[in-house]
């Protein structure tokens, strides 16, 4: 397993090498800003609004702001982590390069492996980058931190999801632009099929990618929620790792 | 020290590799030869382990390349069609990056590199973005890449493509240099070059190996054998009729327009015989030279025979 390393080591140098990656970091900054400070000042405005002292308990902080604000920052991901999973492994056909990877004495989980953990410290880059926002709450006002934390936990681990399903998607193609659009094609049915059946109890509802992200929102770790994730994960890189190593058998 | 058995590779209709097998020990420097299109990528590839073949098993050191990959593969530097770099990385970084997934250990890794990158001639590029190189510096990147875990086996697909004649020189001497107890298999489309570092001949056509040859055995087979180029103003098929019937001419091809290439028997020179032959018939010869029988000729000859 040793050979994660340096193929983790020039995918993330590779990133921020090229302006990919800032630029990808600067538009989630500004669109996550822009979203916080929507919220917050909607906040503001119904401190004034009389209505608002009878439902005092259910419009905190976190139900107006912080909720809504991770809701929007998991959208925008979806987006955004096509972009960062594309030349993966795309760009190593692409560039002839597979053919150094293959027949080097490495085994095909360690590529993939190591090229997941690399996107995957770029995520994290991207959401440090974007706590910012929020520690401006914290500041002035007073979140319930254990909600923002568990939060920022579910977000990771949907991105994690993410990154390892635009990992798949990678393997499949030599366009980055295709791959591009496969991931978000699969990322967008995989939320939306949520959307048809809120409920969890059905199966479209459990393999949702948006329903097991509503827990962490209020604060709550649970096991299943966890375990689905890191089922997501998994499947996402074995699938990686079939389609890559059944297409030298074609 | 390489093994192949019994090799074929089906692309879906397309059978790419019709039961090759051949066999390479330790210092053997095979040209490996063949038209466009013929199959040597793929059997490279195959014998790289970068593809499984359909059938047939490929040893590497006496290690079955798909049922042990990693011990196998650690034997081997492979140089494809294109050469396989990051565009966005620089020089010095690939080789370690290389280096690295070759599993070289890692006190030995910068002397084995600042060695490979001096051989290869490209330390005065080592900081420079790959990217921003020339073909020739990225052919030789290439190669250095093959050998920076000092391979026993060295695969080089087409290693002088691309290069000036300067280059070419260079490149060939530095693979004959390397060669020693290595095994090499070279493909190429220049057929001098086999003649000048290669140990042995394989002429693959349509899949198949049309001729497996030692280069010791082959130049002795060329040896003595001297064909004649000639060229006449009057052309017809009574001359051809003619000189064939002279006593030591074993044989007649046509070359490039009015062109023939007379063989003639072992040992024996016809050109006086034959200059007499025309000057009597008045045909106007405008041209005799002895031509070499050389591997080019081997070559069309086999490949042309093979694909009818």
């Amino acid at each position: 397993m040793n050979a994660v390393y340096p193929i983790f080591k020039r995918e993330l140098r590779s990133y921020f090498a090229s302006p990919l990656a800032y630029v990808i970091l600067v538009i989630f900054q500004i669109i996550s800003a822009l979203f916080f400070f929507l919220y917050l000042k909607g906040f503001l405005h119904l401190q004034f609004d009389p209505s608002f002292q009878l439902l005092r308990g259910e419009l905190n902080l976190n139900n107006v702001v912080v909720i809504p604000y991770f809701d929007t920052m998991s959208i925008v991901l979806l987006f955004i982590i096509p972009l960062i999973t594309m030349r993966l492994v795309a760009d190593e056909r692409k560039s002839h390069t597979a053919e150094l990877l293959f027949t080097s004495p490495i085994k095909l989980r360690s590529i993939i492996w190591g090229k997941f953990l690399a996107a995957l410290i770029l995520l994290i880059t991207i959401l440090l980058l974007s706590s910012l926002n929020l520690f401006v709450l914290t500041v002035h006002g007073n979140p319930d931190m254990g909600a923002v934390l568990s939060s920022y936990l579910g977000l990771l681990l949907l991105g994690a999801s993410f990154l390892s399903i635009g990992i798949f998607a990678s393997s499949l193609s030599s366009s980055q632009l295709v791959a591009a659009m496969i991931a978000f094609g699969i990322l967008l049915l995989l939320w939306l099929v949520g959307a048809s059946s809120d409920t969890e109890s059905s199966i479209l509802g459990y393999i949702s990618l948006i329903n097991h992200f509503e827990n962490f929102g209020k604060g709550i770790i649970e096991l299943k929620d966890l375990a689905y994730y890191f089922s997501i994960i998994y499947i996402g890189l074995f699938l990686a790792h079939t389609a890559l190593d059944s297409e030298r058998w074609r | 020290m390489i093994r192949v058995q019994n090799v074929s590779k089906q692309y879906g209709d397309l059978l790419a590799i019709d039961n090759i097998s051949f066999q390479l020990e330790k210092g053997d420097v095979l040209g490996f030869l063949g038209p466009n299109g013929a199959g040597k990528t793929t059997t490279m590839r195959i014998i790289t382990g970068y593809m499984p073949p359909t059938k047939g098993k490929v040893y590497i050191a006496d290690v079955d390349i798909f049922e042990d990959p990693i011990i196998a593969k650690s034997h081997i530097g492979y140089l494809p069609e294109n050469p396989p770099l990051y565009e966005d990385m620089i020089v010095r970084d690939y080789l370690d990056f290389v280096a690295e997934i070759k599993r070289v250990p890692t006190r030995e890794k910068n002397g084995r590199i600042h060695y490979i990158m001096d051989k290869c001639g490209i330390l005065d590029v080592g900081k420079r973005i790959i990217g921003h190189l020339s073909k020739g510096y990225r052919q030789r990147i290439g190669i250095a890449q093959a050998l920076v875990n000092d391979p026993d086996v060295l695969v080089l697909d087409e290693p002088t493509s691309g290069l000036d004649p300067r280059q070419i020189i260079e490149i060939r001497e530095l693979i004959k240099g390397l060669s020693g107890d290595r095994t090499v298999i070279l493909s190429t489309h220049i057929l001098p070059e086999v003649t000048m570092i290669c140990s042995k001949v394989v002429i693959i056509n349509k899949g198949k190996i049309a001729l497996e040859e030692s280069l010791e055995r082959l130049s002795n087979k060329m040896d003595g054998v001297e064909n004649i180029l000639l060229k006449t103003r009057y052309w017809g098929e009574e001359i051809q009729d003619k000189i064939i019937s002279l006593p030591n001419v074993s044989g007649i091809r046509l070359g490039i327009g009015n062109e023939l290439i007379v063989q003639q028997k072992k040992g024996t020179d016809v050109r006086e015989e034959l200059s007499g032959l025309i000057m009597q018939n008045g045909w106007g010869l405008l041209e005799m030279r002895p031509v070499a029988h050389n591997l080019e000729e081997i070559f069309l000859r086999v490949i042309s025979s093979e694909g009818d």
